[in-house]
């Protein structure tokens, strides 16, 4: 892993890591999005054999991202798992009892679909819409329902979903595709942090911040 | 025979027709009745159904000689394999005839995707004595319970247009089918039906036989039909060869010449190589003769399957003038009221031109005549080069696929969900086909690990579940996964398409997803000769409405480029030895083609058969370098990748490629060191497969072909065409799964085996090797003309076509050629 990358927002310091997440220094806070958890399982209770180490390799590396900030507060902007419950889940809550002292948050995504039960019994707290946090605000998507109300203060808003990607040109008709973190003015898309996750082209523009993410390292597209 | 019951009252019914068995029907019959199988080589629209079907009932009557017109519900006799649905009601109507004129009582059933459940079940209560079924539903029916006992009963299974389907996945099921119902009828009555193909004349005649045989353990026989069909080719010429086009691939320029074609025959079929240029050449024709509104028509893949049905009925009726089509009318019944085929551009390949050429003049002495219209100058010589390879015969090999381990998962799943399968007992039969005699026991080991238990070992917080291990007997209990399953057998993989309709209501076709995902609303598009205009996408339906923008997009399908045949690539070369040496017995084209020739020559040379040519043309783009193997645009494209992997090693230096059916450009932008004494090393045979790998993107390669493959074994669920998408959770992208694959499993046979296919087909590696060793035995010219030529003309335009809209294209081929001085 390369060292992460101080991104300063509202003078709050966002590290942004090659593991695609990022660390919220001031409130000591690993933010992500779209873990999928569950998601080999759910293929291969359906009969399509994906390799199961995908999942074991998720895991790994939330846990490594999790050791190295030593952080104690994990916010997930939502699609923390795949769809209903399997082995795999049964696996993480064993797993989760290795980290009680963290605190999980979840603003819910269309995909976590689970009881909620299954929520308490992994001890994780269920945001419907938003979590606000002082001036910041953290939602699976930029869509804000109609009888939605985002507090005036919210100057920044963190969001998933949409597993941004971005294609950059080489010489002689080659492109590659990675996936990418995206800072607007107003608001930053989180890559997918599940590596079984494929990417949504976005395009930059002007003052905004692209991280691209290769092979384990950031690239600051300019 | 001839004094068999059987044969003489065929005999009598056809004398009562005033017919006479043809030499090839009568053999083939004798060969049934001696209980052999074997191959019949007939072309189409002469009799080839009634040499196996009317054999098959001969046998019948014999078997049976006092009440054969009394038997009913025989149960399933023979069972009709056919490549298309659109013939499936023809052949069926014509066997209903002679049994109903013959009072026996035969049922002759479809079975398609076209099928109503109604009548299915009919079938499975009672099954028709013949059934006309599609590769897709044969296996459909192996998908039932208790298939065996439809299948028991057995004499011959046929398989009609057997050159169309070897050489493809579909040929695959087809040899996996027979093997399972031949395995099925031993076991229950120690009987083993016959198996007749029936097949066009291919290079490789023999082993098509044999590759369908192969099941049935029996050397078998090949029956040809000795029908010497007079063919004409004619080209188009263009007024002043000095003038047209030297690269191009619309010929549009020369629409005026076949307008008096048309109008002078009956009805004509206008062969045009891709979906959008078709439909802009149908514009075209309406444009130069309004006159012919009404009575032209489009015919493509993507047109709505009513309108192409309507099209059809009125090719047969004569209603129609002249229809603009593609490879979508190749195959398929005859309509007789066609006179006249023209072929605009290349055909690629000998089989097809002929294929297209038989489309015309379908009274048995009348000739077929086709038209060739070049799309640029140099496109004469193939017409040259075909009439050549026409008169030799010299037709293109099918060559079977061997080891697709895609369609033998699938396969395996067919059966499990079905009556489950033995492996052991499997195993045997899956050897007997010819595509996996050669499968390893470790190879059969993984693909039943693959289905049973996900290709990785069992932890404690696996999910995994498909196939199961019932005391020995593998089986699948998922009634959803069964259903899943059903939905989704067959092996031809299509883009995922969506359906273009009006606002007001109204079909217009299909057209790919992703054309429609580029589109603004306003934008106007061509499709089915119509400019429409995008509104909306609603429910997985493109709404459009009409639109009378002079402007409009023509979609560009995705496919479709098929490249040039080795066949007609050898002809090509051997056609260019008159180039150097006119005389009274040139062909035409090349006579046409002498200017060309002649400027060729001043500023390069033109190459003899046994020559290789390589210009070296610096120009202010850079130092390029040309190279003509006319071996075909996908092996230059290997060839060009592994040259310049070569040169690369000499000094460090990169390269841009271009390339087409008749050689390859590298550009670079310092000079390319390659003289005469390396250029011999350059083209070397040896360690070429390593080469390619080094140098070719192979794994980008791969992953266009990993998702066919992954559809095929079943690890993508495409959904229905057009429907909403289904199994959300269950969504992966192809480019997905083989990162992860590729990552997590890099053994697994699918990913193994899309590699494997790109070597075999997508580079073509044993045609490219064949090429070098003829280069190796040639002599290798280098020349270093002044500025370009009009050889290295259609390549080096090929490359600037990816950047430019097709008119700012014409006009700049116009703009460049007005530079170069001819004469």
């Amino acid at each position: 892993m390369q060292n992460p990358f101080p991104h300063i927002i509202e003078k709050n310091t966002f590290w942004v890591s090659s593991e695609r997440c990022c660390w919220w220094e001031e409130k000591n806070t690993l933010i992500l999005s779209d873990l999928h958890f569950g998601k080999t399982g759910h293929f291969r209770k359906s009969g399509i054999g994906i390799p199961p180490e995908i999942y074991k390799a998720d895991l790994m590396r939330l846990m490594a991202q999790l050791y190295f900030f030593k952080a104690d507060h994990l916010i997930i902007v939502g699609d923390f798992t795949h769809s209903s419950a399997n082995k795999e889940l049964d696996h993480f809550i064993k797993w989760r009892k290795d980290f009680s002292s963290l605190k999980i948050s979840l603003v819910k995504g269309n995909h976590d679909i689970l009881d909620e039960k299954w929520y308490s019994a992994a001890d994780i707290n269920i945001f419907d819409k938003s979590l606000i946090i002082e001036n910041f605000c953290f939602r699976h998507d930029l869509k804000v329902e109609r009888n939605e109300e985002i507090p005036e203060e919210v100057n920044y808003t963190f969001v998933g979903h949409v597993h941004p990607g971005i294609t950059l040109k080489g010489k002689g008709r080659q492109s590659l595709k990675f996936p990418c973190f995206y800072f607007t003015k107003q608001y930053c898309i989180l890559p997918a942090f599940s590596l079984f996750t494929g990417t949504y082209q976005v395009e930059r523009k002007k003052n905004e911040t692209v991280y691209a993410i290769s092979d384990n390292q950031l690239l600051h597209i300019l | 025979m001839i004094h068999s019951k059987g044969y003489q009252i065929i005999h009598q019914w056809l004398s009562g027709k005033k017919l006479r068995p043809f030499t090839f029907q009568e053999q083939t019959w004798k060969q049934i009745l001696n209980d052999k199988s074997g191959l019949v080589n007939a072309p189409t629209g002469c009799g080839k159904t009634f040499s196996v079907f009317l054999g098959v009932l001969i046998r019948f009557i014999n078997e049976h000689p006092h009440d054969y017109k009394s038997i009913t519900n025989s149960g399933l006799q023979l069972i009709w394999i056919t490549p298309l649905r659109a013939l499936a009601k023809d052949i069926g109507r014509a066997m209903q005839e002679v049994v109903t004129e013959l009072d026996i009582n035969w049922q002759i059933g479809i079975r398609n995707g076209d099928t109503d459940t109604a009548e299915r079940n009919r079938q499975k209560k009672q099954m028709p004595e013949v059934l006309i079924i599609t590769p897709e539903s044969l296996h459909l029916l192996l998908a039932q319970k208790s298939y065996g006992y439809f299948f028991n009963p057995i004499q011959l299974i046929a398989i009609d247009e057997w050159h169309e389907l070897l050489g493809s996945k579909r040929g695959i099921q087809v040899e996996l089918a027979i093997t399972r119902i031949i395995n099925c009828c031993r076991k229950a009555n120690n009987k083993t039906p016959l198996v007749w193909g029936i097949s066009a004349t291919i290079g490789n005649l023999e082993e098509a036989k044999d590759v369908l045989l192969s099941p049935v353990k029996q050397k078998g026989v090949i029956i040809k039909a000795k029908m010497d069909k007079k063919i004409e080719v004619e080209s188009i010429f263009p007024d002043e060869i000095e003038n047209y086009p030297w690269a191009g691939h619309l010929g549009i320029k020369l629409a005026h010449k076949i307008i008096p074609i048309i109008q002078q025959s009956r009805t004509t079929l206008i062969f045009i190589n891709t979906r959008g240029m078709s439909e802009t050449w149908y514009q075209t024709i309406l444009n130069i003769c309004p006159d012919l509104a009404g009575s032209i028509a489009l015919h493509h893949g993507s047109i709505d399957m009513e309108l192409r049905t309507w099209i059809e009925e009125n090719l047969h009726t004569g209603n129609l003038k002249a229809v603009v089509c593609t490879a979508s009318l190749d195959l398929g019944v005859d309509f007789r009221p066609v006179e006249t085929v023209i072929q605009v551009g290349s055909p690629k390949g000998v089989a097809r031109f002929l294929q297209r050429a038989g489309r015309s003049g379908h009274s048995p002495d009348a000739i077929s005549k086709i038209y060739f219209l070049p799309t640029h100058s140099l496109e004469l010589i193939e017409a040259a080069a075909l009439k050549s390879a026409i008169q030799q015969q010299l037709i293109e090999s099918r060559i079977p696929m061997m080891l697709c381990f895609d369609v033998l998962i699938q396969f395996l799943g067919t059966l499990a969900i079905s009556d489950g399968f033995y492996p052991d007992e499997l195993l045997a039969e899956i050897r007997s086909t010819y595509c996996y005699q050669d499968i390893s026991n470790n190879e059969w080991e993984q693909i039943l690990h693959f289905i049973t238990s996900g290709g990785r070992a069992l932890n404690q917080y696996d999910d995994f579940q498909k196939v199961q291990n019932d005391n020995g007997r593998f089986v699948i209990t998922s009634r959803k996964q069964a259903m899943r399953h059903r939905l989704h057998i067959g092996t031809i993989v299509s883009d995922a398409m969506m359906k273009v309709k009006f606002m007001t209501g109204g079909y217009v076709g299909v057209i790919e997803e992703y054309f429609i995902s580029r589109l603004n609303p306003g934008d106007v598009f061509t499709l089915a000769g119509k400019n429409l205009e995008f509104i909306a996408i609603k429910d997985m339906t493109a709404l459009v409405k009409k639109s009378n923008s002079k402007k409009s997009i023509v979609p560009s399908w995705t496919g479709g480029r098929m490249p040039l045949s080795a066949n007609l690539g050898k002809k090509l070369r051997e056609t260019l030895n008159q180039a150097s040496g006119l005389n009274k017995n040139t062909e035409k084209e090349i006579k046409a083609l002498k200017p060309l020739f002649l400027l060729q020559k001043k500023l390069s040379h033109v190459p003899a058969e046994n020559e290789l040519l390589i210009e070296q043309i610096e120009t202010k783009d850079g130092f390029h370098l040309f190279v003509y193997p006319f071996e075909g645009r996908l092996v230059h494209e290997a060839m060009a990748a592994v040259l310049a992997w070569r040169i690369s090693r000499l000094k460090p230096i990169t390269f841009s490629f271009a390339m087409n059916d008749y050689g390859f450009e590298l550009l670079s932008d310092q000079p390319i060191p390659i003289d005469d004494s390396n250029v011999y090393e350059l083209f070397s045979p040896d360690n070429i497969l390593e080469d390619i790998q080094r140098s070719v993107n192979s794994t980008e390669m791969a992953k266009r072909k990993f998702r066919d493959v992954a559809v095929i074994g079943g690890l993508i669920f495409q959904g229905m065409p057009g429907e909403k998408k289904k199994a959300r959770h269950l969504q992966s992208s192809a480019s997905l799964l083989f990162r992860v694959f590729s990552d997590y499993d890099p053994g697994n046979l699918l990913l193994r085996q899309a590699y494997q296919e790109v070597f075999d087909q997508q580079m073509e590696e044993v045609r490219l090797r064949d090429m070098l060793q003829r280069i190796q035995n040639s002599k290798i010219i280098l020349t270093f003309p002044e500025q370009l030529t009009p050889f290295c003309f259609p390549v080096k335009v090929d490359s600037m076509r990816e950047d430019l809209s097709s008119e700012k294209l014409e006009e700049r081929i116009r703009k460049i050629q007005e530079q170069l001085p001819v004469k």
